[in-house]
């Protein structure tokens, strides 16, 4: 920031700041500004995070302290009441765990899947490639709701209707994910990989050995929203699973949600079981959030 | 020649890499696509699932329905009032973070950053599960902050003027980090000397906004315009988990009318609706492209 203020633009101020050097002048104007910057976006901030802070506290309120009027924002009666009975009513093991093993199923094969597709895309060149890659884009536009119907169709051909496997087929694959790792790849210096193609490596020791250990980063970035896709996808696996044993966490609670005698205890409990590992996960790891929508965002 | 061999091979594992893409492609996604289309033409329904081969042409007779559908047309109308409405807002909200995080954070900006990003990545049931919680006409927080600052209440979710602002609202709120994000790294790459320059010229805050920043972002503002008006013109898991369309067709959209007919068993219908929805969409994509799309490419 320059110091020098141009001619004439602040003989309007009054005389006391007037007395004062340009300087202190500009600096005080300056922490004015920041301050009530600060001001706006804590604001902003608590409209964001206070729902969050009061369905965690209310999540250990008892149930008729949570419909009182007026409400309260501590919990006056600390309980563990609302957990307990999610446990029991959303099957909290079960769903869990397929919540658990989808998102794992979906990850890895993204993790593996993305970056073979992104290594071709950038590096092998195969007749028809520029045309796989515009088919990457415009899976990406494509609407989800679209799709849904005759997906379902497809699944129901394929017997994979109310299963795991069903659940995460459609996202094997992942455009966000492909278009993530090849742009990540194109970097790589070609020097490299030649050096390694004359010293006699193989196309799959290079990807293995070479490739991947360098897109580190990239990786990281892809399992994070890949597992966040994955954990809070809701109306696939909703319409995929039928029966009790295959639902994932969403799944369990939406059904709850929907019901009128629900108690609030559960579905608090429920939300703040479903949130809690996106925002450990998301906390640990923010940088390779940001850097990963910022990366796919502007490009 | 055993260079040419060697391109040709590494052409093939190309090939060979990009299989799992190109299947699942294939099958779980054009196939389908070009299915939904056939299936608008046909009175195929859930019991045909098995066999869709079975089922009997009906041409235009769908789409002919589908203009005559009251249900549709007030979806139509929510999904219009919704985008509308909430893609402004959310992007708006946004830039203005973004803007003030840019000129004035430094300390803490982590924090202001994770905390707006929360909503975006927290699971749509959890959020309706908040929100619910949080509009409660009796013993939620906000009807209780409004009496307690003398202003009058609301049902919210069970009146029928207010139910769809509320989820726009939630909409946004859930939103907008991720638009700051994107907006917040693009204004990171706005060369420094050209606000200096305007500076020099006596440009004031506004100015500056208003002729350096703005037309800088331009790109940045096409991208969020798209994608969120892809995201906002299929809206369906808010009112799914949270109003069920209601009341009285308040917050019904046209993805939870088409999602309602697939429930229903009516798989042509829901088709012809998906269709017409596709390519809606498709048409709001291109002309946002053309109204927002850099200027250097508009003089060609």
């Amino acid at each position: 920031m320059s110091t020098v203020t141009a001619p004439g633009r602040d003989t309007g101020a009054a005389p006391s700041v007037r007395d004062a050097p340009p300087r202190t002048r500009r600096a005080r104007g300056e922490r004015l500004r920041r301050t009530a910057i600060y001001a706006a976006l804590s604001l902003g901030l608590g409209l964001v995070v206070t729902p969050f802070a009061w369905t965690l506290l209310s999540s250990f309120k008892p149930e008729h302290e949570i419909r009182q009027s007026p409400p309260t924002f501590l919990p006056a009666h600390p309980t563990l009441a609302g957990y307990r009975e999610m446990l029991a009513s959303l099957h909290l093991g079960t769903t869990f765990t397929n919540s658990v093993l989808v998102a794992a199923a979906q990850v890895s094969a993204n993790l593996l899947l993305c970056s073979m597709a992104g290594y071709a895309l950038a590096k092998l060149p195969f007749p028809g490639r520029r045309a796989v890659f515009g088919l990457v884009m415009a899976q990406m536009m494509v609407p989800g709701i679209v799709l849904v119907i005759p997906q379902f169709v497809v699944v129901t051909r394929l017997g994979l209707t109310d299963t795991l496997l069903g659940v995460v087929l459609p996202y094997l694959v992942w455009p966000l994910g492909v278009f993530l790792m090849r742009q990540f790849i194109a970097e790589i210096p070609d020097e490299l990989l030649q050096a390694a193609r004359i010293d006699g490596a193989g196309e799959f020791r290079i990807f293995f050995r070479i490739v991947l250990p360098l897109c580190r980063p990239a990786l990281a970035t892809l399992t994070l929203l890949s597992f966040l896709n994955a954990w809070n996808n809701f109306l696939w696996p909703a319409i995929v699973a039928q029966t009790q044993d295959r639902y994932t966490l969403p799944v369990a609670l939406a059904l709850f949600s929907n019901e009128e005698t629900t108690h609030y205890g559960l579905l608090l409990a429920g939300a703040v079981v479903v949130i809690t590992p996106i925002v450990v996960l998301f906390l640990c790891l923010q940088r390779f959030f940001i850097e990963g929508i910022a990366s796919t965002g502007i490009k | 020649m055993r260079r040419g061999r060697a391109h040709a091979r590494r052409g093939r594992i190309g090939l060979l890499f990009s299989m799992p893409f190109l299947a699942v492609f294939a099958v779980l996604y054009a196939g389908p696509l070009l299915a939904g289309l056939g299936m608008s033409v046909t009175d195929l329904r859930s019991t045909d699932a098995q066999h869709p081969f079975s089922v009997d042409f009906v041409g235009l007779r769908h789409y002919r329905r589908l203009l005559h559908d009251e249900v549709m047309r007030k979806a139509a109308w929510n999904t219009l009032v919704f985008v509308a409405a909430g893609v402004p807002l959310t992007i708006g909200c946004g830039l203005v973070a973004a803007v003030l995080m840019h000129r004035g954070v430094d300390r803490a900006r982590a924090l202001f950053r994770v905390g707006y990003f929360l909503p975006h990545v927290t699971s749509i049931v959890a959020v309706a599960v908040i929100w619910r919680f949080v509009l409660d006409p009796q013993s939620g927080l906000l009807n209780e902050g409004l009496r307690a600052a003398g202003l009058p209440t609301a049902a919210w979710l069970a009146d029928e003027r207010t139910a769809l602002p509320s989820l726009i609202a939630m909409a946004a709120w859930r939103g907008f980090g991720f638009d700051m994000v994107v907006f917040l790294a693009a204004l990171q790459g706005v060369p420094r000397e050209l606000y200096e320059a305007a500076e020099t010229d006596g440009a004031g805050a506004w100015a500056r906004f208003r002729y350096v920043t703005l037309p800088m972002l331009r790109p940045t503002l096409l991208f969020t315009s798209v994608y969120s008006s892809i995201g906002f013109l299929q809206f369906m898991e808010e009112p799914l988990v949270m109003t069920k369309g209601g009341p009285d067709g308040a917050t019904e959209s046209v993805s939870l009318a088409i999602y309602q007919q697939f429930g229903g068993g009516d798989y042509g219908y829901a088709g012809a609706a998906s269709t017409v929805l596709f390519f809606v969409i498709v048409l709001v994509a291109l002309l946002q492209f053309r109204v927002l799309r850099p200027r250097h490419l508009e003089a060609r």
